[in-house]
């Protein structure tokens, strides 16, 4: 069931928080040996929580949406008592002192927290394969991953394991997730959240964003942790987007671009075809489709690493062994505390994210890698002004393949980077994009759509992303396999 | 030998201000809290944790821009500044790299009691968070680390290398302190570390123009330590040219225990501190009518101050100068002057009296209840003779501690002063006939008891007879009755 057919029933006294939070507990440990989906599961305070909720609902308190239901939380973001640990080795027992901005939003509107779900090491990754804590299964074939870095939150959605979960997106880690176990992914405008109490990735890229496992129920968790937080000098002073009722709005006459450039030779021919019969499916309806170009996305990938290994390297500086995390056991000075603390505390493609991003940011390589990556980002985002002038959004592959096979791609690092390069682009220009279920390959495996649009036009990507979903039938559950 | 050559010196001030609150956070900034409890999540680096600009910090800064001349950057940015150290606990400062908020402007520095004047050009000003105190505890088992200090605003600013001597330097840190303190943006408690200054020196031959190799000095802690820092860099550096050595470009620490400094680090491994744009907050854009609004609060400044007193009122530099060291008395002194009272007598009695009964007890002057008017008509009593001088401090005392008036205090206590000669001649004739010997001595030629005499009339008069007049009845009654 979704959020809001969960919230509708509750309302109507035909179900309790309790009894949905502890059938989600259920399914949890039936199936969670083989997903590990979750680091941390909270199932006492989660019970306590959903009792709390009913116990204000029999009072007769008027209560919001999200009361009573069950949420995944990454594990990069902050919650005040419960481990958060970025899925690394760093961060293994690190309780925070305080909530996330969106954490306290989702608390006050009632939400029960189900658990902490598993990632790349601090967001770095795009199959959960670089998490230090655990290993995490693709529901629909256990073979494959999830993707990532939201590996754990959309794996947990598939799964059974939630009714609505958080990823970060920095460089596609909400969308390719998503577009990998068959949910829907929210990659929000850059400022549209508060990133109070993200653990920092890249601070230009990083958004929260929701998953779901309907259009609907991104679009009701996008409502309540969207707005201006003064926490968050980069979250945008606007009102909160209202009427968020997807099923608005109308196809006919919508310009939707193709850019020609993300339909490339890496592009799988069973994804190109799902998703360009997508966009046959909307002419048909009455859809204005237009090719069009934008020239520098070769140069995205490139420019995109440059600029989050150079924030990364400075962001994941104060993880040195002196206030809180990792601390080597032996050590002779402080220099070497510093150094043994980071190459024992870190893995494998954190250490490599770091020294790029040291090196683009030294002096000599700074205006050649770093300064250079900026300019071709400003003119990234004037090419997607400039094509939006003339479509009202862009549809996509969300990422080039489906979900591929665990280790296939663990030895080849700019392989796996180029696993990003649909997604990488709105980060670069601070765009919302989702990526909702359009079909399936052969295999079975999922195949994600992704929209881009304007700055704030999220009311009209979940209108069109409505639309898909009904055309491929919505969510498949897939509880019969596991 | 030193008069062969020539010295540059440089100074960089950092500057504490005086805000409610920190920089990037709500915590209060405050000196002398227990450790680590003004600190919070942003304050301490903490994972997720984002700063938020206090815009009051950027307008202290203005300020102090506009008292300097400079030029002001409307629209500017910050950046991260990386290091590891363990008062750091992001690992990188928050700055400002090459758009300082101020730029370009000079202070005036009156150098001696000749008025001689010198312009001091300032390179910038820019804002800065400060970084957190370790304490090394020998009891403990090592190093702690109080982070209170941590994201305490400063102002760093930087002047040319316009200064020759440690005498220009100590005028000229004096008038830098001055200008913060009347501006009201720093407490300057040296003590308290919240002004600290690196000193840059080079020497070159006399008469030759380029600048000298320069070498930094650190941990300079306070004025009088800044004076005995460069003498001995100056002499160091000539001493070394004259022993046919070359100076290295290098950062030396400054022991002032010692008296001399010791090398910390030289050219080749200085650190590349990666500057960058800081990603997590804004540009920084200050509206023209807000600039100029801050403008207008800027009021006279010391140095315009001490050079008018000088010639508006005809004070000595040494007068001038301890007036203008305190914004409230040099007010008062002004204030008092207006009234009538001839300024040498204002200036006397507010450097001398005034300031060594607020000193006893500790306080400001604008914590007591001396006024301009009860002051005032004090002070022309003592002038015209209503009071005696002894008299006169009593009254001052009162005026200082109490909210007396001038009037009743002097009626209160009978402090008014006799001229009637008839009383004062029945007094005298009373003291003669008690001090007997002391006639007799007079009388055989010993007349500097005439002093005596006129002491012991005063403290038989209770102080309110009039000195001058009982001097001239003794020496005629002495005489006379032979």
């Amino acid at each position: 069931m979704s959020a809001a057919a969960l919230s509708l029933a509750m309302r109507r006294g035909e179900v309790s928080s309790a009894e949905i939070t502890k059938s989600v507990f259920s399914r949890i440990h039936a199936v969670e040996d083989r997903i590990g989906a979750y680091l941390t599961l909270c199932e006492e305070r989660a019970m306590e929580q959903a009792f709390s909720i009913d116990a204000r609902r029999a009072g007769g308190e008027e209560l919001l949406p999200l009361a009573g239901i069950p949420i995944a939380i990454k594990d990069n973001i902050c919650t005040k008592g419960v481990r958060t640990t970025c899925a690394s080795k760093m961060l293994a027992h690190f309780v925070p002192p305080y909530d996330a901005t969106v954490a306290e939003k989702l608390f006050a509107a009632g939400a029960v927290l189900i658990g902490k779900t598993n990632m790349d090491e601090f967001a770095m990754g795009s199959s959960c394969e670089n998490s230090a804590l655990g290993h995490t299964g693709n529901p629909h074939d256990l073979t494959r991953v999830p993707g990532g870095s939201s590996g754990g939150s959309a794996a947990a959605l598939a799964a059974g394991e939630a009714v609505l979960a958080l990823g970060s997106d920095t460089g596609g880690s909400v969308r390719q997730p998503a577009s990998f176990c068959g949910v829907v992914g929210l990659k929000p405008t850059y400022g549209a959240v508060s990133r109070y109490g993200l653990v920092a990735f890249a601070s230009s890229f990083d958004q929260i964003g929701p998953l779901a496992r309907t259009v609907g129920d991104a679009a009701m968790l996008f409502h309540a942790i969207c707005g201006f937080d003064p926490r968050d000098a980069t979250s945008a002073r606007r009102k909160d987007p209202d009427g968020l009722n997807p099923s608005d709005g109308d196809i006919r006459g919508l310009r939707v671009g193709l850019p020609r450039e993300y339909f490339g030779a890496g592009v799988a021919d069973e994804v190109r075809a799902a998703v360009l019969s997508s966009a046959e499916k909307l002419r048909a309806e009455g859809a204005i489709i237009r090719e069009i170009s934008l020239p520098s996305t070769d140069a995205a990938l490139a420019a995109y690493y440059v600029i989050a290994c150079a924030e990364a390297s400075s962001n994941l500086a104060r993880f040195d062994g002196v206030k809180y995390g990792y601390r080597a056991a032996r050590f002779e000075n402080l220099i070497d505390l510093y150094e043994t603390t980071r190459s024992e505390g870190f893995g494998d493609e954190v250490k490599r994210r770091i020294m790029l991003g040291t090196m683009v940011l030294s002096t000599g390589y700074a205006d050649a890698f770093y300064r250079r990556a900026r300019r071709m980002q400003r003119r990234i985002a004037s090419e997607f002004a400039e094509a939006f002038s003339a479509c009202d959004l862009l549809l996509t592959p969300t990422a080039p393949t489906t979900a591929f096979h665990i280790g296939e791609k663990t030895d080849d690092p700019l392989r796996m980077y180029a696993a990003d390069i649909c997604t990488v682009t709105a980060n670069l220009a601070g765009l919302p994009a989702i990526s909702v279920p359009c079909g399936e390959s052969g295999s079975g495996m999922p195949i994600g759509i992704q929209l881009i649009g304007p700055r704030f036009s999220e009311q009209l990507l979940f209108f069109v992303a409505s639309y898909f979903e009904k055309l491929s039938g919505g969510f498949k559950c897939i509880a019969g396999g596991l | 030998m030193r008069e062969r050559y020539e010295a540059a010196i440089g100074i960089e001030t950092h500057a504490e201000l005086n805000t409610k609150s920190k920089i990037f956070c709500p915590c209060k900034n405050e000196f002398g809290a227990p450790p680590n409890t003004d600190c919070c999540p942003v304050c301490t680096g903490m994972p997720g944790a984002l700063p938020a600009l206090n815009a009051e910090v950027v307008r202290s800064a203005i300020k102090m821009g506009y008292a300097c001349a400079c030029t002001i950057h409307n629209v500017c940015k910050q950046d991260r500044k990386n290091y590891f150290y363990p008062d750091l606990p992001k690992a990188y400062q928050i700055s400002q790299f090459d758009i300082p908020l101020c730029e370009n402007g000079f202070l005036d520095v009156t150098l001696d009691a000749t008025g001689r004047k010198k312009r001091i050009g300032i390179t910038r000003i820019h804002i800065e968070e400060d970084a957190g105190k370790l304490l090394h505890d020998s009891a403990a088992s090592g190093t702690l680390i109080d982070y209170n200090r941590c994201g305490v605003p400063l102002i760093e600013i930087v002047s040319e290398p316009d200064l020759c001597s440690s005498a220009e330097v100590k005028a000229y840190l004096d008038m830098l302190r001055l200008t913060l303190l009347y501006l009201g943006i720093s407490d300057c408690r040296m003590q308290e570390g919240s002004l600290r200054c690196d000193v840059n020196v080079s020497v070159r031959r006399a008469k030759t123009k380029t600048l000298g190799t320069r070498v930094e000095m650190k941990n300079v802690n306070s004025f009088s330590a800044v004076a005995r820092a460069v003498d001995y860099e100056i002499s160091r550096q000539i001493a070394l040219l004259e022993a046919g050595g070359e100076i290295r470009q290098e950062t030396r620490r400054w022991d002032d225990l010692k008296g001399e400094s010791a090398l910390l680090r030289t050219k080749e491994d200085a650190q590349d501190y990666r500057f960058f744009p800081e990603p997590d907050l804004l540009t920084i854009v200050i509206p023209s009518e807000q600039a100029e609004a801050l403008r207008a609060q800027i009021p006279e400044l010391p140095n315009a101050r001490l050079g008018r007193f000088m010639t508006q009122y005809g004070l000595s530099y040494a007068d001038a100068f301890l007036l203008i060291e305190n914004r409230d008395r040099a007010d008062l002194f002004e204030k008092t002057s207006a009234l009538g009272v001839p300024p040498k007598t204002v200036a006397n009695w507010l450097n001398g009296e005034v300031a060594h009964l607020l000193g006893e007890r500790n306080m400001a002057l604008a914590e007591s209840h001396l006024e301009k008017k009860e002051f005032a008509a004090a002070l022309i009593a003592i002038e015209r003779g209503a009071i005696s001088h002894t008299a006169g401090k009593t009254v001052i005392e009162a005026l200082l501690f109490t909210d007396q008036t001038t009037e009743a205090f002097i009626a209160e206590k009978g402090l008014a002063q006799i001229s009637d000669t008839n009383v004062l001649r029945a007094a005298a004739e009373r003291v003669m006939t008690l001090n007997k010997k002391a006639v007799d001595d007079y009388r055989n030629g010993k007349t500097n008891v005439l002093e005596f005499l006129v002491g012991q009339c005063m403290r038989a008069s209770k102080g309110t007879g009039n000195p001058a007049l009982f001097r001239d009845i003794l020496s005629e009654l002495l005489t006379k009755e032979k």
